[in-house]
């Protein structure tokens, strides 16, 4: 009975409507021999008192980043989120509609959604942004694949291994059986991906090039190796950012030969909550837009003034099958939103200055690291970074972390949770930063480190 | 609410029109407003310049500038120009646009959810692992699987997922096999997801029924068949009375029965779809189990699998007891990772709150949802035509035939619903009822509500005899009048259709 509004004497109305004597026997297409007579096994129904005490016991056994310092990132950064976003997320409007199929009453979704498309399209430097991927990964597998839709008969694409592990795996599990080669060019000695290695790669059986910025050691890259790269044999760039805070300080891929931006946009605003859901983006230059998949929603100018609606559906699977540019139904209409919404507070001051932030704390954290003179730890690479870097440890990783924890600091992300059993940069940990974290922190953090 | 010209409007017309136009905050931005307020920075500040030499970015040109308020505004307003479950009965056949119960979001909101990180530490973190050990538990219960993937981030990567576990299992015993069958009636995802699983498709033609074809499917299910993908109740509302004969014929053959579970609420605490013959079947939770479609997403859509399949699952996955929660990843022939960390967590710990908020009850939802759905075929029957009259399960397909006579197809109906206050129905597939009204109540409607809707639904059908352009020129109260797509389509393929800087924001001084 818990959502059910109507009383068992209505229900019993209905049923003589409808003309049964009872319930199962509008289940008589069902094969009697698989048809449950019991209740499944689960306990009787909660209120919400018990749902509170159950739910509220899981989540106390968690360290929330609320109740430590948090130095985590690698891929997904904890920034701050505008009060009033996640109030405004509960309007039933916005959060009991659905995909707006029906344009005419559904103009603040898809309104919603142009706007988010055109933040994108800012932020990257491209055209045309799709109102949404799954996630960073899924956005990433998408851009590949629209790459090789886009350039005839070729089967192999190389990515820099400096992109995030979980990307790639990612990657290797959707290309599994689609007869495409991933070519993976090591990073060098710096942690940066090299111009030469990545370029010598290349041929002309390769329909993309996939670089990472700032990459899975927090270090900025120079998109145009990859663009320079690909462009050389006819194949397209392709440009990832998971830290997407970066792009108010750093050239954006569009600007730089990139032509399909793809990632993470969860920063802006996003919680991190374990992981999902979050906020793929992929953004492209104008004339591959017939090839972008999921939703796209476009701006009619009308004598009333603009409307919009979801366009180029011809590219879609309820349209197209299977010829459709993805399988992609459902997106993250929500998160998008949450995103967008906490742009339109941000707006091109407040991204600037959050950026600064970020930044200015991570210097001052690897300024620390560098002046230690226990000798047991370093920045593991020299090159420019944004607001995570790696620390490479002397100590081994978890014993660091463990005398961080008792500071109350989540100190990092060790590199080898990104890719378990890879058995890679084991002494590396991941320390990001954002606009959250204080001095104090930043002192502690470097306290527990001298204490080694 | 605009007229569309149809009253006397007493506002002045600048007026009026600055509210109409206003309507992206890309088009009313004031320069130096910003709506966030940081702590003073407490470290030297750094130069990007200095450190990003020719990388460095000035500024992001053409971004929104706006006060909270601003936003406040904007998308209160933006609010308002949609339909929803909140306030509307939204009956979009095969969406399942049930009742959002709100404990679900107090509780996804609990900083020891929503506030953690996916790397934080394991033992940090047995709380948040043991809601996904929990959850699987739950689908374990309702499914009779022998596992339940919780990564897949909709019901359409849901279906990939399985659609590679088969592929995997398959190229384990020898070869992966060429084909995968897809009946005529099914949602689009199922042939696009087989197709991205590096499958070629084939259709099965529906029976008079608007059922599987026995004989068709006895003809087509070769050795190189990898799966047959089937919808149950299918996308009609029809239950495939033959399911426990097609799933023999199927692994007789050596191929694996995918059930597409989009309308699991048809059956949910009623029937185990493993008990069907079902080797893998994926679960939308924005749909059976209530977590909300915000417009278009986040979905969710685990994936459970008999125990053939089981070894293939993504990684990680979550092994343990009491005593102690991990993530695995040591499993060899898994197919590896379908995403970044380990799903959309968030709407699992609404999916969650939702079982339980019904628990061994559940079976009530199914039953009231079919009861709902077979209510307003009895009250439209006489006004709509029913292609396929078989029995209904938790939707039921009409179609515009008795309309189309006098001009009126299925996307007048719905616009002209929209005038009567409620969200249209389905109407893109089944691909075998042309001109469908697929429709779809859930069990959260009351019977007001179920009779409001019907008799809208007949007023239009009359409407369509009487004054059919009434219903051709809807919708007439909506905040926009009709959208003409093709024209639409056709401005968005010109060259720099979707340039946001092509409209200078208006700067009122």
């Amino acid at each position: 009975m818990r959502y059910i509004p109507n009383s068992p004497a209505e229900q019993a109305a209905l049923l003589r409507e409808v003309g049964v004597a009872a319930v199962d026997d509008l289940f008589a297409t069902v094969p009697r021999e698989v048809f449950r007579k019991d209740p499944p096994p689960l306990a009787p129904p909660m209120s919400e008192i018990e749902l509170r005490r159950a739910l509220g016991a899981m989540a106390v056994k968690n360290a929330a980043a609320t109740c430590f310092a948090s130095f985590l990132g690698a891929g997904l950064y904890g920034h701050h989120s505008p009060a009033f976003v996640s109030q405004l997320l509960l309007r039933g409007e916005f959060l009991t509609s659905y995909t707006p199929y029906q344009p005419e009453v559904s103009q603040g979704t898809l309104t919603a959604i142009w706007e988010f498309q055109s933040h994108i399209a800012l932020l990257t430097g491209l055209d045309v942004a799709n109102a949404s991927m799954y996630e960073g990964a899924t956005a990433f597998v998408e851009a590949v694949l629209m790459a090789e839709r886009l350039t005839k008969k070729r089967t192999k694409v190389v990515v820099s291994r400096t992109i995030h592990p979980e990307y790639l795996a990612t990657l290797k599990t959707y290309l599994a059986y689609l007869g495409l080669e991933v070519a993976e060019v090591a990073a060098g000695a710096d942690g940066v991906t090299s111009a030469a290695a990545l370029a010598a790669a290349v041929d002309e059986t390769t329909f993309a090039v996939a670089v990472q910025s700032p990459n899975v050691f927090g270090l900025v890259e120079d998109w145009t190796v990859a663009s320079e790269a690909a462009h050389a044999h006819g194949a397209l760039a392709i440009g990832v950012v998971n830290e997407a805070f970066s792009l108010a300080l750093l050239t954006p891929p569009g600007a730089a030969g990139i032509d399909i931006a793809c990632g993470e946009a969860a920063s802006f605003g996003v919680p991190a909550s374990f992981g999902g859901p979050l906020i793929g983006f992929l953004s492209c230059r104008d004339a591959f837009k017939r090839q972008i998949p999921g939703r796209l929603a476009g701006r009619l100018e009308t004598p009333d003034g603009p409307v919009f609606a979801l366009t180029l559906s011809t590219r879609e699977q309820h349209i197209r099958r299977e010829k459709a540019t993805s399988n992609i139904c459902s997106n993250q209409g929500l998160i998008a939103l949450m995103a967008t919404m906490t742009l339109t507070a941000l707006g091109k001051h407040g991204l600037r200055e959050t950026a600064l932030q970020c930044l200015s704390k991570s210097e001052y954290l690897k300024t620390g690291v560098k002046a230690l003179d226990n000798g047991k730890f370093a920045v593991a690479f020299p090159g420019a970074t944004f607001n995570e870097f790696a620390l490479r440890c002397g100590p081994p990783v978890a014993e660091v972390l463990a005398a961080l924890e008792k500071a109350q600091i989540l100190g990092g992300v060790p590199f080898a949770r990104l890719a378990p059993g890879a058995g890679e940069h084991e002494d590396l940990l991941l320390v990001a930063t954002t606009e959250r974290v204080r001095r104090e922190d930043l002192d502690r953090y470097l306290d527990v480190l001298k204490g080694f | 609410m605009s007229d569309h010209g149809n009253l006397t409007n007493p506002v002045p017309a600048a007026l009026a029109d600055r509210r109409r136009k206003s309507s992206s905050i890309f088009d009313a931005f004031r320069p130096g407003r910003k709506g966030v307020l940081l702590p003073a920075l407490d470290v030297p500040a750094a130069d990007p310049e200095a450190l990003f030499g020719a990388l460095h970015r000035a500024e992001v040109e053409g971004e929104v500038e706006a006060s909270e308020v601003d936003a406040i505004r904007h998308f209160t307003r933006l609010s308002q120009k949609n339909m929803s479950i909140d306030a509307n009965l939204y009956p979009l056949g095969s969406c399942t646009m049930k009742y959002n119960p709100r404990i679900n979001e107090e509780l996804a909101r609990l900083p020891g959810f929503a506030d953690v990180h996916p790397y934080t530490p394991e033992h940090l973190s047995q709380g948040a692992l043991e809601l996904l050990a929990r959850l699987e538990e739950a689908l374990v219960a309702l499914t009779g699987f022998a596992r339940v993937t919780l990564q897949p981030s909709a019901g359409a990567n849901g279906e990939l997922t399985a659609c590679l576990m088969i592929r995997a299992a398959h190229v384990k015993a020898g070869a992966p096999r060429k084909y995968v069958l897809v009946p005529d009636s099914a949602h689009g995802t199922n042939p696009a997801s087989a197709h991205f699983a590096g499958y070629a498709v084939q259709e099965l033609a529906s029976n008079p029924r608007g059922t599987l074809d026995l004989g068709e499917l006895e003809k087509k299910m070769t050795d190189e068949v990898a799966a047959v993908m089937i919808t149950v109740p299918n996308t009609l509302g029809v239950f495939e009375e033959n399911i426990l004969e097609v799933t023999k014929i199927v692994h007789a053959k050596g191929g694996y029965v995918y059930l597409d579970g989009a309308n699991f609420n048809a059956f949910v605490g009623k029937v185990r779809p493993a008990d069907l013959g079902a080797d893998a079947m994926h679960m939308n939770l924005h749909k059976t189990f209530s977590t909300p479609h915000g417009g278009g997403g986040p979905g969710s859509g685990p994936v459970g699998v008999a125990p053939a399949l089981v070894p293939f699952l993504p990684v990680p996955t979550v092994e343990g007891a009491d005593d102690g929660w991990r993530l695995e990843f040591d499993r060899p022939d898994s197919i590896g990772r379908m995403r970044t960390f380990y799903g959309n967590y968030g709407v699992l710990v609404r999916a969650l709150t939702y079982i339980h908020s019904y628990g061994n009850e559940i079976a009530e939802v199914a039953e009231t949802s079919v009861l709902n759905a077979n209510y307003l075929r009895k009250k439209l029957a006489p006004f709509y035509h029913l292609k396929y009259d078989a029995p209904s399960y938790h939707e039921v397909v009409f179609d515009d035939k008795l309309q189309a006579a006098k001009g009126v197809h299925n996307i007048d109906v719905a616009k002209r619903l929209m005038d009567y206050g409620f969200h249209p129905p389905t109407m893109s597939f089944p691909l075998i009822v042309p001109g469908a009204l697929m429709i779809e109540p859930t069990e959260s409607e009351p019977v007001e509500e179920l009779d409001a809707f019907a008799d809208a639904m007949i007023a239009i059908a009359k409407e369509a005899e009487e004054s059919p352009e009434l219903v051709t020129s809807a919708p007439h109260v909506t905040p926009v009048g009709r959208i003409d797509e093709a024209l639409l389509a056709r401005e968005a393929s010109k060259p720099g259709s979707f340039a946001p800087v092509l409209r200078a924001p208006v700067r009122r001084s």
